[in-house]
């Protein structure tokens, strides 16, 4: 396998989704590969800064229009 | 995050009223559906309204839930329907099925002039090894890698900023993703990898140590 095949394969690595073959041919790649190993780590950790974002909340003014709405909606 | 009752519980409560598994719900998937709805609208402000107009077509709707999804694939399917109507009315997103750039979902994610040619000592492997990163653990660094990432989900293609929130961002399964944008297991992986390779190729040019060390 070449680089510029191994870096288009690493989300189906990731899921677990490439066919045996392919995959044996990708840790294949990877044990020889200082930069393949390197974008991969780095592949990771871009996965694991996204997951670290702060959540996103609702307005209190929404939420609270939201809960009357539904109050509202089961008792009128 | 908080576990709600399975599917056949939740909408029983919800349908006799319950407002604390109504509430629970709320804040349960409040946060994703904000960041979803952003990926097809241009404002947070924005993104509030769809989510609130979500919620409001199912508490109005719920009776039309007819247990053939998860009920959270049906929520989120109204929100996307939702969001996109309002990105057009926006002129902001472009239709989800037409008028795509055609290499969009196309095409290397990593520049083919990173990798040697046909002549090279070992054609399509790195010119050169891809710089090492400061390490991100570096607590200094949150807020700007926060900030560089924000601005980079702003610039993605819708497709791929709904796929790229709902898989990395909120933590949802790949399974769930296809079934809430309605799209293959394979067009849900290359969008998902193509918003990745940019957004690592974004932070590449922020933390590689060899890059502005000298400025």
């Amino acid at each position: 396998m070449n680089c510029d095949e191994f870096v288009e394969l690493v989300t189906a690595f990731l899921d677990d989704a490439l066919d045996p073959e392919t995959e044996a041919r990708f840790v294949e790649h990877l044990a020889l590969c200082e930069g393949c190993e390197r974008y991969l780590e780095q592949f990771r950790t871009t996965i694991s800064e996204l997951g670290r974002l702060p959540p996103e909340t609702l307005s209190p003014a929404t939420r609270d229009a939201l809960l009357s709405a539904f109050h509202d909606w089961h008792t009128t | 995050m908080k576990t709600l009752p399975p599917d056949a519980d939740l909408v029983a409560a919800l349908r006799g009223g319950d407002s604390d598994a109504f509430t629970a719900m709320l804040d349960t998937w409040s946060a994703s559906m904000l960041r979803l709805a952003r990926s097809f609208v241009s404002t947070h402000a924005s993104a509030e309204e769809v989510v609130q107009e979500t919620w409001l077509a199912v508490v109005k709707g719920l009776d039309a839930f007819e247990g053939r999804s998860a009920f959270k694939t049906w929520v989120y399917r109204i929100l996307v329907n939702t969001a996109k109507k309002r990105g057009l009315q926006e002129r902001r997103s472009i239709p989800w099925t037409s008028l795509l750039p055609p290499d969009e979902d196309h095409g290397p994610t990593v520049d083919p002039a990173r990798f040697q040619g046909p002549d090279g000592a070992y054609p399509g492997h790195w010119r050169e090894t891809p710089a090492a990163w400061t390490s991100p653990e570096n607590s200094a660094l949150n807020l700007e890698i926060r900030q560089v990432i924000t601005a980079v989900l702003d610039e993605l293609p819708a497709r791929q900023r709904a796929v790229l929130n709902l898989r990395d961002v909120t933590d949802h399964t790949a399974d769930e993703v296809c079934a809430m944008l309605q799209i293959s297991a394979a067009n849900q992986r290359v969008l998902l990898h193509r918003a990745r390779a940019i957004v690592r190729e974004r932070l590449a040019d922020y933390l590689a140590e060899e890059k502005g060390a000298t400025t």
